[in-house]
This record gives structure tokens, C-alpha cells and sequence, in this order.
């Protein structure tokens, strides 16, 4: 759809899929699956360079050029708002201050749940430091509230567990902080498949965000562009307005009138 | 004169003096994006040619990964 455009810290994006860039079996995969996507805001992890190994190997931001993709870079595997703020302080100067960053606290490595009041206080300094904050959350509105409040330019609950593709569990949470929250919502981990994208899309969140889910396809190239397809199907039929449903009550859709049974 | 640093959590000695800069050299990182923290502080890529590594430093060099 021209002019649906989904706005993040002041700037539009023409698609409200964002991937992420890890489990790939190498960059020509990666580079093919995200531009079948469509995506423009790809996550990247900070991580220790292989001192003395990776002369010579292309990197990521190669394949993937900041000139073409905004560069969302995360906390993944940080589990204090320290080490968060820290990662972030070496993403921004890595990325030539580029200030558009994904938190995300991690309570324990067997949930990757997040661990909520760290990201409350990494949000508070980070924003204090002139970032621009998406916040991995749960999926609890008076959490995600408190994150707008302190901020950030985004909110993304968990739909499920990060790379758990268990899809949209508590749907109704969702809504709730999608109604409360102004800033862009998006759902962040869980997406299993197609449908699971299309159905937060139909809630009304404003983006979805993936990795797993077309990295870990059969085909992820051919993934990469299903969810394209679900995320633009689901705002759709978000704007559209879906029909009431009507539990107990069947209505035809062709005439009850001219029959031919009833022409004698 | 030889100072001793870790870098990126493994111990390792270099002569001295030595900037930011020719430490990149050294590691073959030239031209490569990265980012470079000393002591728990960002070391600016702008002042690579004049900032100088002290013994016992603490440095992480890091680079953009594939990640979710």
C-alpha cells in the first residue's frame, strides 16, 4: 500500500518487517533471504572480533550495507542494563553514531525472557545518552508503558519465546499495549510461520520482527518473502476492518430471493 | 620497551609505543569497521593516530555480527 508507511524515530519505512541477520548458512543466504523480505531495518549482534582470523573474510555490513539497510544493532546475550548500555556505546561508534538501537536484557539463557526491570534502567541511561530505543519487553502493558514513558521510540513484546516459533500467544496482552502505547509496537520473537506475522499485523501492531522464523526455513529465501507477503496481507486487512464474527448465527452470501426452486 | 594488554580477553605483548592505530595495523583490522573500547570507555576512531596503549590496558575490539 503507497504512503503506509511505518514511522520509528521520526523516520519512514516502507515495510514494517524487520529481520534479523543471524543462523544463516552464510552471508550469500543472509543477503538473499532479506532482500526477498523486503525488509529495511535488519538487527545485527556486537560481538569480539577473531583477533588474527578474519583478515581477508567479508563482513556483514558488506553484505549488508548500511547505505542500503538501517542497521538496528542489539544486546543479545547481555543480561544486565550495564553490559547492555556498554554494547550499545561500541554498536554507536561502530556505526559512525548512529543512534537507533534494539535493547534487550535477557533474564536466563533457557527463556530468553526478558528480564524487565534491566531493561527499565538500560532504557533510562541509554535515552539519557541520546539513543533511540526499540525495547525487546514481555508482553505486560503497564511494562510496556513505562518504556514509552521513559522514551523509547518503540515497543516490541514477545509474541513467544525468542526462536521458539511457538507463534502469538497471549494475543489479548498485545492488544491491551497496543491500545495504551503510542509510539510503534512490534512483535518480537516467536513468529513461527506466515500466519503468525499475519495475525499480528491484524491486531494492529505496527511491525513485526523475525530471524529464526525464515532463517531456519527449508527454503529461507522463499520464507523471507512469504512473511513480506503475510506482514503486508495482515496491516491490510488491519486498515480493511475485518467483519464481525458471528459466532452463532450463519448468513448466505447469495440472494434468498429467485430461487428457482420457488419459481413452481 | 614491551607493554602487556588484553585484548579481547587473551593477554598480549607489544612493543611500545603504540597507538590505536598502529595497534589496527598490527591486528591486520585496517579498513575493517570496527569499534574499540579501553577500559570499559570508547576509544573514537578519530583518535586512533594520537591515543597511545598503556600497560595492563583492558581493550575489547569488537565488530557487527549476524544476530537477531
Amino acid at each position: 500500500m503507497m504512503g503506509d508507511t511505518l514511522v520509528v524515530a521520526g523516520k519512514a519505512y516502507d515495510s514494517r518487517l524487520l529481520v534479523g541477520t543471524g543462523k544463516y548458512r552464510d552471508f550469500d543466504e543472509t543477503r538473499r533471504a532479506i532482500e526477498a523480505s523486503g525488509a529495511q531495518i535488519v538487527t545485527v549482534a556486537i560481538r569480539r572480533t577473531n583477533i588474527g582470523q578474519d583478515a581477508g573474510q567479508p563482513s556483514l555490513l558488506e553484505v549488508l550495507p548500511p547505505t542500503k539497510y538501517t542497521i538496528l544493532p542489539n544486546t543479545a546475550g547481555c543480561y544486565n542494563a550495564q553490559d547492555a548500555v556498554r554494547t550499545l556505546r561500541l554498536a554507536r561508534e561502530l556505526l559512525d553514531g548512529h543512534s537507533l538501537v534494539k535493547l534487550e536484557v535477557l533474564g536466563d539463557a533457557q527463556s530468553l525472557y526478558p528480564n524487565m526491570p534491566e531493561t527499565l534502567a538500560a532504557a533510562k541511561t541509554l535515552v539519557a545518552e541520546g539513543f533511540q530505543v526499540m525495547a525487546y519487553c514481555s508482553d505486560d502493558p503497564i511494562l510496556a508503558v513505562q518504556l514509552e514513558e521513559i522514551g523509547c521510540v518503540a515497543v516490541m513484546p514477545l509474541a513467544s519465546l525468542i526462536g521458539s516459533g511457538m507463534g502469538i500467544l497471549n494475543p489479548w496482552n498485545l492488544q491491551i499495549i497496543i491500545d495504551r502505547v503510542k509510539v510503534p509496537v512490534l512483535v518480537d520473537a516467536g513468529i513461527g510461520t506466515a500466519s503468525d506475522a499475519a495475525i499480528a499485523m491484524e491486531l494492529g501492531c505496527d511491525g513485526v520482527l523475525m530471524n529464526t522464523a525464515i532463517a531456519k526455513a527449508k527454503d529461507p529465501v522463499l520464507m523471507g518473502h512469504a512473511m513480506k507477503l503475510a506482514v503486508q496481507a495482515g496491516r491490510e486487512a488491519f486498515l480493511a476492518g475485518r467483519m464481525a464474527k458471528k459466532p452463532y448465527e450463519a448468513q448466505p452470501s447469495s440472494p434468498a430471493a429467485g430461487l428457482i426452486q420457488k419459481s413452481a | 620497551m614491551v607493554i602487556c594488554v588484553t585484548l579481547n580477553g587473551t593477554p598480549r605483548e607489544f612493543p611500545a609505543p603504540l597507538t590505536f592505530s598502529q595497534l589496527v595495523d598490527e591486528l591486520a583490522l585496517g579498513g575493517r569497521r570496527i569499534a574499540v573500547e579501553r577500559n570499559g570507555e570508547i576509544v573514537p576512531r578519530s583518535r586512533f593516530p594520537e591515543a597511545r596503549l598503556h600497560d595492563g590496558d583492558r581493550i575489547e575490539v569488537v565488530v557487527a555480527v549476524g544476530g537477531g
